[in-house]
């Protein structure tokens, strides 16, 4: 059964012919091209395909796209902000901390949303934080301390 | 050096943190099919008849062939192609693709796929290398000369037996690593396009294009000139992508067939199935060593664990010995290994491929020797260590060697003198060393032409191309080809661009593998970007009347005697003078390696050396080893981007922590995984990792891109040992069996009596 169904995604209005069964993962990366977020499971074990919703990170692919219309949904295409990158992205950058990039995208997404609540978390705290995003390239350390770079500038 | 050694963004960055770099499943072209491959559930099985009727009945569905399809055996080793896209006759392991349905949407050709009807005739399976070898009669793969062996090396260097005999100490032990699996998080995706012209584009999330298209044009009977293999942005590889696989075959046909694009995207499952991962081992090693610690020989036999087909196998099986000759000077040694089919998934190559089990054996077998002649692990390796400028006793010529830098470094680091041996019980430290290749000397398939080749292109507006075949998986390769633009050129770093992994437009390279990249690309690179520079040279040691040894070509700029030019005016001027701007180059390997069967493999033009050293605790009470602390020191040579470097030697340590106490790609007795999903299958998480430390040393390598050696599979070796030799500091235990976890410990504490 599809339904008509209006999606705020990176603060656009999108109306589109839903199916109960689709995933939002699939939404966005299918009906959307927001292919920036990742399939590295589609069972909710990789953390790679993380947005967002009403700042929270939530696993796209066990997600309904119906169950959330009307909220406000994030996505790493959102992330940076009139043509200049977060600087949780710079860290990530000029850190090391993306190799094939794969995981990138919900990593940053998972960091964006405990830096949001927490503006100096310890090591401890990120990494308990971002515990849901698998990395096979970096072994996390890269990433950790990307994450307390960018605690440490202002968000513009 | 203008920006080697210097860690600037990669090239690729900004796309990775923003969410644009596009990898294979982020393609969709229009009017594109989807097509899902339906999978045996025997480990064994005839396949009496298949009915693709109800399949092609369901709406939507566009295509579906079978194995009788695409006919034509390939295999990524010419010696041994045995393996079709889809099964013809036999599914020889739960998961061997059968058959194929393309339809307009994913979810369609789920359903068509479950509506082919197969007739299986369930046949007796072997799953263990034992059993395979017990029951010839159950004949895994048709391609084996003997019963179910797969390849078997017998090589001996030195008076062994001799040496053996007049040794002071001999440890003996059996070992076991059981096998393990990539795991990239990117699951294998591949788009096929069949274009009017009689054209055929394949965009896969391969590590090999090279391999590919070759094995594209094999398979599917087309001349290999109009085939092009894309290579997109990977997400990671690990060895894991280093081959064809049925994905890539069946889309093409599909495409063929229906004359629209087709899209195959692996699930996680089939991932797991696809495998191509760590061969188990079980290994007997014994190792001698005199009074004074010197290695005087070591003897070992090994059982390899092959899965249903040969994959890298054949080279597999000398790699597990061929790389015991070094860091260490090795006066004598033999090995017996032997590769068996079962009815399981393929294994193949992952980081470190072959060499990794074996060092666990020896590495664990050097840090006993120390225990029973009272020497300092560290110090036993000191004692041992080959120097530079040596030739192994089978035949491997190391250049540069700062093995002794590394153990220096991870001694210090560790506080290795004031903690190991005298940390309370239940804490330990432990110590392991290797050597790796930097890239294979000779090809898969011989051939003279150059291993790899990169061209460079530059035009009036000063944008510098760099294209080349090789494979950028998220190891940095278009960083390095585009500092080494910057170095040579003396443009700007956002002046380069670099294409690679595309067939049609890049000179060929061979792949992402054997750690071959940055040392072969990147020397090719130095000689194009050589070639260009003398065009700019001229051009510009003419408009400033000087000598072309005067000009100094940086930050944008052509200078002499305090007059300038900007790099785009010098294009222009050597544009004009020479015409259109394009040159080349290509790396061909000396020849190198022993002069018998086999002494090729193993044999590379430079080797890197790693150490590390590893903290653990142990719980006794419950056997859970948590590591603390691995220090690793590798030596790459010149490191020509730090950050990438320590980056390498971190994801390695973290991938061989996560090999020693966690990971374990095992399978049931009807040869059904026992866990293909991430959340059974289990990987280090943030929580998991330990702190890597990493220390770049950089013994200067004359035959490397400026020095250069490499860092991306070396730095994985020695992490499990060290942990097994931290494990035994902690506690008092041998652990010989992966992966090191709380029911082994809590075994061996038992079995000591200590428990």
């Amino acid at each position: 059964m599809q339904r008509l169904c209006t999606l705020n995604v990176n603060g656009e209005t999108r109306t589109l012919a839903i199916e109960e069964t689709d995933t939002l993962v699939d939404v966005l990366r299918d009906r959307l091209g927001l292919t920036g977020t990742k399939v590295g499971c589609d069972e909710g074990d990789c953390g790679a395909c993380t947005v967002l919703i009403d700042g929270r990170p939530v696993l796209s692919c066990l997600t309904l796209a119906l169950s959330v219309e009307g909220r406000a949904i994030e996505t790493i295409e959102g992330v940076a902000r009139d043509g200049r990158l977060h600087p949780l992205q710079e860290a990530f950058d000029a850190h090391g901390a993306a190799q094939c990039g794969f995981c990138t995208p919900g990593m940053i997404l998972s960091a964006k949303a405990l830096l949001e609540e927490n503006q100096d978390p310890t090591a401890d705290e990120i990494r308990h934080a971002l515990s849901g995003n698998l990395c096979r390239c970096t072994g996390y350390g890269r990433i950790v301390e990307a994450v307390q770079i960018a605690a440490k500038r202002p968000a513009r | 050096m203008k920006i080697v050694g210097t860690s600037k963004p990669r090239v690729d960055g900004a796309a990775k943190v923003t969410g644009q770099a596009r990898y294979a499943d982020d393609l969709a072209l229009p009017r594109m099919l989807h097509a899902r491959i339906l999978r045996s559930p025997h480990a064994h099985a005839r396949i009496v008849a298949i009915d693709l009727a109800p399949a092609r009945a369901t709406p939507g569905v566009l295509a579906a062939i079978v194995g009788e399809d695409l006919p034509v055996a390939y295999g990524i080793l010419p010696w041994t192609e045995d393996e079709y896209p889809l099964a013809i006759g036999r599914a020889l392991y739960v998961g061997d693709g059968v058959a194929a349905v393309a339809a307009i949407d994913e979810r369609t050709a789920i359903a068509a796929c479950a509506a082919v009807r197969v007739e299986w005739e369930k046949l007796p399976a072997v799953l263990s290398p034992a059993e395979a070898l017990a029951h010839p009669e159950i004949k895994v793969n048709e391609h084996a000369k003997d019963g179910n062996v797969s390849k078997q090396v017998d090589l001996s260097f030195g008076p062994v037996d001799e040496n053996l005999e007049r040794a002071a100490a001999v440890i003996e032990g059996e070992f076991h690593f059981e096998g393990t699996t990539h795991a990239a998080l990117e699951p294998h995706c591949a788009v096929a396009s069949w274009e009017p012209r009689g054209e055929l584009t394949v965009w896969s999330s391969t590590q090999v294009p090279h391999y590919l298209h070759r094995a594209l044009a094999k398979v599917l009977q087309l001349p290999e000139d109009r085939i092009r293999v894309v290579q997109p942005a990977v997400g990671g590889a690990f060895g894991g992508k280093s081959e064809p696989f049925d994905l890539e075959f069946c889309a093409a046909k599909l495409s063929m067939l229906t004359g629209r694009p087709v899209k195959i995207r692996y699930t996680r499952e089939e991932v797991f199935y696809a495998h191509r991962g760590r061969h188990p081992m079980h290994m007997r090693f014994r190792t001698a060593a005199d009074a004074e610690g010197k290695l005087l020989a070591v003897d070992s036999s090994i059982l390899i664990d092959g899965g249903a087909h040969s994959s890298f196998g054949l080279v597999t099986t000398y790699y597990s010995g061929q790389l015991l000759g070094a860091p260490y000077e090795l006066p004598a040694y033999r090995f017996h290994s032997t590769r068996v089919f079962t009815n399981k998934p393929a294994c193949g190559p992952k980081r470190g491929h072959g060499s990794v089990q074996p060092r666990f054996a020896i590495e664990c077998q050097l840090d006993e020797l120390a225990e029973r002649l009272e020497i300092d692990p560290i110090e036993l390796r000191r004692r041992n260590a080959m120097g530079s400028d040596e030739t192994t006793i089978n035949g491997q010529r190391v250049g540069s060697n700062g093995f002794l830098q590394c153990l220096d470094a991870v001694e210090r680091a560790s506080g290795w003198k004031e903690k190991f041996g005298k940390l309370p019980r239940g804490r330990g430290l432990g110590v392991a060393g290797s050597t790796y290749i930097s890239g294979t000397a000779y090809p898969i398939y011989p051939n003279e032409m150059p291993q790899s080749g990169v061209s460079v292109k530059l035009d009036r507006s000063g944008q510098v191309l760099v294209t080349s075949g090789v494979s950028e998986i998220g190891q940095g390769v278009e960083t390095v080809l585009a500092y080494i633009a910057v170095e040579e050129l003396g443009c700007e770093l956002a002046a380069v661009r670099v294409i690679t992994g595309d067939t049609l437009l890049c000179p060929v390279d061979l792949g992402a593998y054997s750690s071959r990249v940055t040392f072969m690309a990147g020397t090719a690179a130095i000689e194009a970007c050589r070639a260009m520079r003398a065009h700019l040279v001229e051009a510009a040691a003419k408009a400033l009347e000087c000598d072309p040894s005067e000009i100094e070509l940086a930050g944008g700029r052509a200078s002499a005697r305090g007059r300038e030019l900007s790099f785009r005016e010098v294009a222009r001027l050597a544009e004009s003078a020479k015409g259109t701007l394009v040159t080349a180059g290509g790396y061909r390997t000396r020849k190198v390696g022993g002069e018998y069967r086999g002494g090729s493999i193993g044999a590379s033009p430079a080797y890197s050396f790693t150490a590390h050293v590893a903290e653990v605790s142990v719980d006794e009470r419950s056997g859970v080893v948590t590591v603390e602390n691995i220090w690793v020191a590798h030596d790459c040579g010149r490191a020509l981007h730090p950050i990438h470097v320590m980056g390498q030697m971190e994801g390695s340590a973290y991938m061989g922590f996560g090999e020693a106490l966690m990971e374990s790609h095992t399978f049931h007795a009807n040869g059904l995984h026992r866990g293909p999903s991430l959340l059974d299958y289990k990987l280090p998480t943030t929580l998991d990792t330990p702190a890597v430390h990493a220390s770049i040393v950089e013994a200067n390598e004359p035959g490397g891109p400026y020095g250069a050696k490499e860092v991306g599979e070396g730095p994985l070796h020695p992490s499990i040992p060290a942990i097994a030799n931290a494990i035994h500091d902690a506690v008092g235990i041998r652990l010989r069996a992966l992966p090191f976890s709380p029911d082994r410990v809590r075994a061996a504490l038992l079995a000591k009596g200590g428990g």
